[in-house]
């Protein structure tokens, strides 16, 4: 799940598909956080996936606000446009 | 300066341990260093006269000669004093030299314990003759140059170039070695140079200063050469040293070395070119481009009487082979060019021609060994000589023309200058009880007398030569005499405008023509007597025997032989001799040109091609101009097409080589290293390219590169 995250992340033309990708590596690693909760035997795992997924969503929330303003400076979608530091 | 000149005074001191043993040395006949600092005081007034003439001559009033003829005049005023202590001693054997008073200057070569080179002032009889000589004849000159250059418009030039000549010329016969002689000597070649083209606008003369420069210094180098040799064979060119060195060569070897003959030939080169013997005669009648003081100055009494100087300074190292040379030349000059002097037409070319003439009867004085004659004959010459030059000078002022055919009967309107020409050339003529007849008839007896000793047929020549030039001696000077100042005047214009010259031109003239009376006598105190025929010079010149008695035997036979002819038989002999001839000539002159019973011009016809050989001065000055002037003139085309075309190539080639090389550098310089550095360029902004692939801007592309990274290091991380 994680490799399809940063694949996603990496090769995608739109960033709303990039947020996805984010959003699954998160995800990923939340649930390897709770398998290795169960595999250890105590709730530590658990916990700290609880404090993952709000920092996911709180996250997800300033990403969006970032992509809607890079979006009114570029009239664009795709990541590849705001380019204005390259060299 | 002082400070050398005490060093000196007890280096003297030590180094007079040789000249201890004579007793000369040490006796300085009452003089002492105030006296050698007034003689050395004798040139170098003209020398400051020069100098300050050079700078400030135009600004002074008059133009300042009365400046110079005042420094002459005081001159004149110190040499006469010296020359009466001198008189007062009476004695061959009077000798002063500055050195024998500590007073020398070291010159090159010298450290301190060991003085090198040497110089110094001898004072002796001829040395005090020959100053009071100079400067008298150097005042009356400048006297009578304020009155003949008048208006000229280099005046202050003309003063100031006599003035220096002055100083070389007695500075000439004051220095005691020959290093310093040479020195001014060619100084004195400068001056006749500068004199001679006085008037520079004038083609002629520049050429004329150019010539007698270029001939004399033929002399000079001969006489340079000479001396080489002799400051090689005998380490010293002081005369009294010389002297010495000589003789105890002649005594250690009983023969004449052959080495001595060429040095003695060779310096006597230096005094056929200074005074215009044959074949270097050339220059002395051209040299009357000059102004007519100019001539009494340099070509009558002083610059040419330097050569008769040297070769009377340098007899006691003639060798008897270098004597007869000597006298053959001298006697050779003296008739052929009395026989030129016979059709000359320029008033000053016939005195030019009488001096080369008279110049020759010196020499050969000296040469046949009357030494004291030949010198005496240079004294009294520059007086009655000077005084021809000089009522030349006036006669040529009056009626502003030099050609002799254009004048006649000027006596009755130039009387004094008339008087004292006569007077001039009765001396010449060798007339008894005027100057000339005492040393021409010295000359002769000694000329007759070596004859008569030798035997051999080349010493006759000398007083054949010599007795038929004083026969056309007389006779031509009287024929001067009388186309100037007898007869009738030819053109009638030029005889109405003369008119006797200003104080300034007549005074010297009495005074020469005086001293062409009273020079020759013998002296009593005051009181000259003019019946006894020894001059008084002879009698103060102890003939420097030319150590004959040190070969001795057969040739010691041969000088008493000659000594008792001298003044016994040979001076009876000379005496009718130089009377029949000055006799003869002096009638002939009258037949031809006063009486006018004999006409000149139908002789000349009559001898036709000699005729015309002779008024052309036999073709030398042509002969030279083919040979010698051509000779050097091909030499430097030589030289010169050497030069630009080897020379020139060469120098052109490296250039070009050069260029070549540069040009192969430059295309180095364009192609490698220019290449490199655009290499080096090129490369950083290849490598600039790719790394900018790097920043792209472009998120993803960032994330993939920090993906990778991240497996890298958990890669390395696990296999750890």
């Amino acid at each position: 799940m994680f490799a399809c995250g940063i694949v996603c992340t990496i090769a995608r033309r739109n960033v709303i598909y990039v947020l996805m990708g984010i959003e699954l590596i998160l995800n990923a690693a939340n649930l390897n956080l709770v398998a290795f909760s169960r595999f250890n035997g105590n709730l530590d795992g658990q916990m700290f996936a609880i404090f993952s997924i709000i920092l996911a969503a709180a996250e997800a929330a300033v990403a969006l606000a970032i992509v809607l303003n890079v979006f009114g400076l570029f009239d664009s979608i795709r990541p590849d446009d705001p380019d204005l530091l390259k060299e | 300066m002082l400070g050398i000149l005490s060093l000196l005074q007890e280096h003297g001191a030590a180094a007079d341990v040789q000249k201890a043993a004579s007793s000369l040395a040490n006796n300085n006949w009452g003089f002492d260093q105030n006296d050698i600092y007034r003689l050395i005081a004798v040139p170098l007034l003209p020398l400051v006269g020069y100098i300050i003439q050079l700078f400030f001559g135009k600004k002074l009033p008059r133009q300042g000669d009365w400046l110079l003829i005042s420094f002459m005049a005081a001159g004149l005023g110190i040499a006469v004093y010296e020359f009466a202590k001198c008189l007062g001693a009476w004695s061959p054997d009077f000798q002063v030299q500055s050195r024998n008073m500590g007073l020398s200057w070291a010159w090159f070569g010298s450290t301190p314990g060991a003085p090198g080179f040497i110089a110094g002032v001898l004072y002796d009889n001829l040395s005090a003759a020959m100053l009071v000589v100079v400067t008298l004849v150097s005042t009356l000159v400048h006297l009578f140059s304020s009155g003949y250059m008048h208006g000229d418009r280099r005046y202050n030039i003309f003063f100031a170039n006599i003035s220096l000549f002055s100083f070389a010329m007695l500075g000439l016969v004051l220095s005691d070695n020959l290093v310093f002689f040479f020195i001014f000597w060619e100084l004195m070649g400068l001056c006749s140079y500068l004199l001679i083209g006085h008037f520079y606008h004038k083609d002629s003369a520049r050429k004329a200063s150019l010539k007698a420069f270029m001939t004399t210094r033929i002399g000079d180098v001969c006489l340079l050469i000479g001396l080489c040799i002799l400051w090689s064979k005998f380490g010293t060119l002081q005369f009294t040293e010389l002297y010495k060195q000589v003789e105890l060569l002649v005594a250690q070897n009983h023969e004449w070395p052959g080495w001595l003959t060429a040095a003695g030939i060779l310096v006597f080169l230096g005094s056929v070119g200074k005074s215009a013997q044959f074949p270097l005669h050339v220059w002395l009648p051209d040299a009357m481009e000059g102004p007519t003081p100019v001539s009494a100055m340099i070509h009558a009494a002083t610059m040419v009487a330097a050569g008769v100087y040297l070769v009377g300074r340098s007899f006691p190292f003639l060798t008897p082979d270098a004597r007869i040379v000597v006298s053959i030349v001298g006697s050779f000059t003296g008739i052929f060019a009395a026989t030129i002097g016979i059709c000359a037409n320029d008033i000053k070319k016939v005195l030019a021609y009488s001096t080369i003439s008279q110049l020759g009867f010196m020499i050969a004085g000296i040469g046949v060994g009357g030494v004291g004659a030949g010198l005496f004959h240079m004294i009294t010459h520059a007086c009655f000589k000077a005084c021809l030059f000089l009522g030349s000078g006036s006669v040529i002022h009056a009626v502003h023309t030099q050609d002799m055919r254009e004048m006649g009967g000027l006596r009755r309107k130039l009387p004094i200058t008339y008087l004292t020409m006569l007077v001039s050339t009765l001396a010449i003529s060798g007339v008894p009880l005027f100057a000339g007849f005492y040393s021409k008839d010295a000359i002769l007896a000694h000329a007759l007398a070596r004859a008569q000793t030798e035997h051999i047929w080349y010493y006759y020549l000398p007083i054949i030569f010599l007795a038929t030039a004083s026969c056309i001696t007389a006779f031509y000077m009287f024929r001067l005499v009388h186309m100037t100042f007898h007869g009738q005047p030819v053109v009638q214009d030029k005889y109405d405008h003369a008119h006797e010259s200003g104080w300034a031109m007549s005074v010297p003239l009495i005074i020469l023509g005086s001293l062409a009376i009273f020079c020759g006598y013998h002296f009593h105190g005051l009181i000259p007597n003019p019946v006894n025929t020894e001059g008084w010079f002879l009698e103060l010149w102890r003939d420097h025997r030319p150590f004959e008695a040190a070969l001795g035997g057969h040739e010691l036979e041969h000088r008493e032989h000659y000594e008792h002819l001298v003044h016994g038989d040979a001076h009876g002999n000379a005496m009718i001799l130089s009377l029949c001839a000055a006799g003869l000539g002096i009638g002939l002159s009258f037949v031809f040109y006063y009486f006018k019973i004999l006409k000149a011009a139908s002789f000349a016809k009559a001898l036709g091609p000699i005729y015309t050989a002779v008024v052309n001065k036999y073709y030398f000055d042509e002969l030279y101009n083919k040979t010698a002037i051509a000779g050097s003139h091909l030499v430097a085309k030589v030289f010169s097409i050497f030069d630009r075309y080897v020379i020139d190539g060469i120098v052109n080639f490296v250039g070009g080589a050069m260029r070549a090389v540069s040009m192969g550098s430059a295309a180095f310089d364009r192609t490698v290293v220019d290449g490199l550095v655009n290499f080096a360029g090129f490369g950083t902004q290849a490598a600039g390219s790719v790394t900018r692939m790097l920043q792209t801007g472009r998120i993803q592309q960032y994330l993939t590169f920090s993906v990778f990274a991240l497996v890298v290091v958990a890669a390395l991380l696990i296999l750890r």
